[in-house]
């Protein structure tokens, strides 16, 4: 239920009193709680509690250039409204200190690390504050800090590399396996710790493909920062790209027009559709069924050919902008769409009896991998992973965007939490995802696609949110001067749902593990940024 | 197992002919900027524009001088956009080199007093059309690979920062409509034992211990091949205290490999290349 920022701030004044010191409705859509301190813990319980509300993400920023301070952001989500609730709490610039949430909210351990590593604020309380998103060798540095350079050169690496935790036992042994993995996928650690086949307890080790691409927002002009987001994840080019451009046009008060986000809508579907396929045969190839993943190419080529022919790039590249999307469509290319759609959905058909009729992969697939969903809930995972573990969440129904509202879908969700379900979730949005397309299709491709954006207002805060094919991606923005940000916070889904990872592979043997993973198919790049 | 082999035979070959036939790309298809430069007037908005800075204007008393680097290049097509018929979108891929300087463009103007440029002194490229000539390339690597590597070359991949995207096109090498074992070229778990090393970038700080390391396990003689803008020049990322830029700035590189990412046709274009590379190096060392 949406709330009045008076009723809320009502509310909450008799609850807290004077700690929290005002409510700031930025849009109808998302308001601003303004705390007086950074304990944070007592509007959390409330919030948490008594609104049923879900914790989103938490973030920093360095405002002690203007206000002498650094806030903390909590970004909260109430079931059944499209409202964002953000609880900003300063820290104290003297003693950048704040009360940590990770011992009773698992799913914020990896962001609170990051604000300690990138800004120095120190999580008090965390149960283990080793750093995460800086390697244990760099230097004391705090590059999200204002007074630090991007293009700071550090020197060469000295101090101690990461210590696993060591597993001990008789017969236990640890497999280290990465950075470099045997397969095409990005870079991580994984260390496993094993008695015989079963896994006891793996540790992970992310950020090898941190590149600085938050500090980075803040140095370019907006219109270039869109072709930054379109490479937080390469996978998710336009999903990131979207919320990215949705957060500007929130905080430029941009109305973008009707075809541009029935535009959105169908290239974000179609973007979902590619790497489902290709997610589809990835996992059971993992289990040794072949020809299947040649058949899920063999489709997902396809579909990048498609995306090529509705964008010029078969990943989706170069088409999101500020104001709308960078090209229209003609006649002949919404006649491809459809006839494209038509003949995939057949073979997708074909794919998926042929993957059905084998009972040895769903001998592989299922009870492989199990996330329950008491652990899913406790953890905060989102996406694919948290809908096939019982977490019924899309951002496209909860916080409506683009045209979302004008096309119902079906939310799959399972119970069961295991490598089958995570597949079978992938399937049936598949499905729902060709008739969003056909029916946006059908809509009126008339009229503008793009509306020219005036010169972003400075000092605007706003969330872009969007649910990529991996699940619920945040953008959030500070702007500045000169059609600059001052701060360009990014959440991919992927770093919520390690700790998924994590839970599920436990008690699954080795070999496994491929399959395990590729059923969460998690972004590198977009954790590490 | 029926229902597989009927699958199988009513689906067929799908296998493309590239690079025997010209790849089937679609009319739409953004490939590299081509510039006029003797009718390009003002170089400053596309410069403006591009989001990688590929497009480099510096001015001097009378003169401009202005660079374009495909190294940097994201296929985005901005500065066509932003410079009517001077620049305009064109289809080609096939970028590949084995010098870096290939990929950078150079023009010299005289500098009018209002900003704008005009009579063109002298353009440099470097860009030799017999690194494109995919059709001879490809050939001569199946008889390179069955004679010289013994029918099989072994890539190791390895991701120094990148975004996944040119993962995704890598991947794709591997489907069966480009199925890049036709060659009798495969992708290998260990670096103990590839021929060729496929990076892509930018190289992290955290990265790049990995990526030596990688590179030292591998057998001589070898080859590496920077994937990618950010691979080639840091790209959008460029270098800052996390990203080192380009593969070159840590391995030596052999061949760059333009695109954002580069699709799996220019890719395979590159690891052609890399394999006439290669059989130079092994002649070298048995000689």
């Amino acid at each position: 239920m949406s709330q009045t920022a008076s009723n809320l701030f009502e509310t909450l004044r008799q609850k807290f009193g004077q700690q929290v010191q005002s409510i700031r409705a930025e849009r109808e859509d998302e308001f601003y709680i303004l705390l007086s301190d950074s304990d944070i813990r007592p509007i959390t319980d409330y919030l948490l509690g008594e609104f049923d509300a879900r914790l989103v993400t938490v973030f920093a920023e360095d405002r002690r250039a203007a206000e002498n301070v650094f806030y903390n952001y909590y970004v909260f989500e109430q079931r059944g409204s499209p409202q964002y609730l953000i609880v900003r709490a300063p820290v104290c610039a003297n003693m950048p200190e704040f009360p940590s949430l990770s011992a009773e909210l698992p799913s914020v351990n990896w962001q609170e690390r990051e604000i300690q590593d990138w800004f120095g604020l120190k999580a008090v309380g965390h149960p283990n504050p080793r750093r995460v998103a800086l390697h244990d060798n760099w230097p004391e540095v705090y590059p999200l800090r204002k007074d630090f350079a991007l293009e700071t050169v550090l020197p060469e690496f000295e101090g101690e590399r990461h210590i696993y935790r060591r597993a001990l036992g008789k017969g236990v042994f640890q497999i280290p396996v990465g950075p470099v993995h045997a397969g095409i996928i990005e870079p991580g650690h994984f260390n496993f710790a094993v008695a015989g086949e079963p896994i006891l307890y793996l540790q992970l080790r992310m950020f090898y493909t941190h590149k600085g691409t938050e500090k980075l927002f803040e140095k370019l002009p907006v219109h270039r920062g869109v072709f930054l987001a379109e490479s937080i994840s390469g996978d998710s080019s336009f999903s990131h790209g979207t919320a990215f451009c949705q957060a500007v046009e929130r905080a430029a008060g941009v109305e973008v027009p009707e075809r541009a986000l029935i535009m959105r809508v169908v290239l974000l579907e179609l973007e979902r559709i590619c790497n489902h396929v290709g997610d589809i045969g990835a996992i059971v190839n993992d289990v040794g069924f072949v020809v299947a993943n040649c058949h899920a190419g063999r489709l997902k080529e396809a579909l990048v050919t498609l995306n090529e022919h509705m964008t010029g790039s078969r990943l989706l590249k170069g088409m999101a902008c500020i104001g709308g999307v960078r090209r229209g469509w003609d006649v002949a290319q919404l006649d491809t769409l459809l006839k494209s759609l038509d003949w995939f959905e057949k073979e997708f058909k074909d794919l998926v009896s042929l993957i059905d009729s084998s009972d040895s992969t769903r001998d592989r697939l299922e009870q492989t991998g199990v996330l329950w969903p008491e652990k899913a809930k406790d953890l905060g995972i989102i996406g694919v992973g948290g809908r096939a573990s019982g977490i019924d969440l899309d951002v496209r129904r909860d916080h409506p965007y683009a045209a979302y509202s004008r096309f119902p879908f079906r939310v799959p969700v399972y119970q069961a939490g295991d490598v089958l379900r995570r597949m079978q979730v992938r399937i049936e949005e598949v499905g729902e995802s060709i008739s969003i397309i056909r029916r946006a299709a059908e809509e009126s491709f008339q009229g503008e696609f793009r509306v020219p954006v005036p010169v972003i207002p400075a000092d605007r805060c706003a969330v872009g949110s969007v649910e990529g094919w991996r699940g619920e991606i945040i953008h959030w923005i500070r702007t500045g001067p000169d059609n600059h940000l001052q701060r360009c916070k990014i959440k991919d889904p992927s770093i919520n749902n390690w700790p998924a990872l994590v839970e599920a592979v436990q008690g699954n043997i080795v070999p496994d593990f491929p399959v395990i993973n590729k059923s969460f198919n998690l972004s590198y790049s977009g954790t590490d940024r | 197992m029926f229902k597989i082999l009927q699958k199988t035979i009513k689906t067929g070959i799908v296998t493309a002919s590239y690079p025997a036939q010209p790849a089937k790309v679609s009319e739409q298809f953004r490939g590299c900027p081509s510039f006029d430069f003797q009718k390009w007037r003002d170089a400053r908005p596309a410069a403006n524009a591009c989001p990688t800075g590929a497009i480099g204007v510096h001015d001097e008393g009378n003169s401009r001088k202005v660079t374009v680097d495909y190294g940097f290049c994201n296929f985005c097509g901005l500065c066509a956009e932003e410079s009517g018929e001077s620049v305009c979108v064109t289809r080609e891929f096939e970028l590949a080199t084995l010098n870096r300087r290939n990929l950078v463009l150079t023009a010299e103007y005289d500098l009018d007093s209002d900003g704008t440029h005009r009579k063109l002194r002298e353009v440099h490229r470097q860009y030799s059309n017999a690194e494109t000539d995919v059709e001879r390339l490809g050939k001569q690597t199946k008889e390179t690979i069955q004679k010289v590597l013994g029918r099989s070359l072994a890539i190791r991949e390895v991701d120094a920062g990148s975004c996944n995207g040119c993962e995704t096109e890598i991947v794709a090498l591997n489907n069966p409509v480009h199925d890049i074992e036709r060659f009798g070229i495969h992708f290998v778990a260990s670096p103990r034992h590839a021929d060729l090393i496929l990076v892509t970038g930018p190289v992290t700080r955290n990265m790049e211990l990995a990526l030596v390391k990688t590179y030292q396990a591998m057998p001589d003689p070898k080859v590496v091949v920077a994937v990618g803008a950010c691979g080639i020049s840091g790209g959008v990322f460029g270098v800052n205290y996390a990203s080192l830029g380009g593969v070159d700035n840590v391995l030596p590189v052999d061949v760059y490999v333009p695109g954002c990412p580069p699709r799996p046709q220019a890719l395979l274009q590159g690891i052609l290349l890399a394999v006439g590379r290669l059989t130079e190096k092994l002649q070298g060392h048995t000689d």
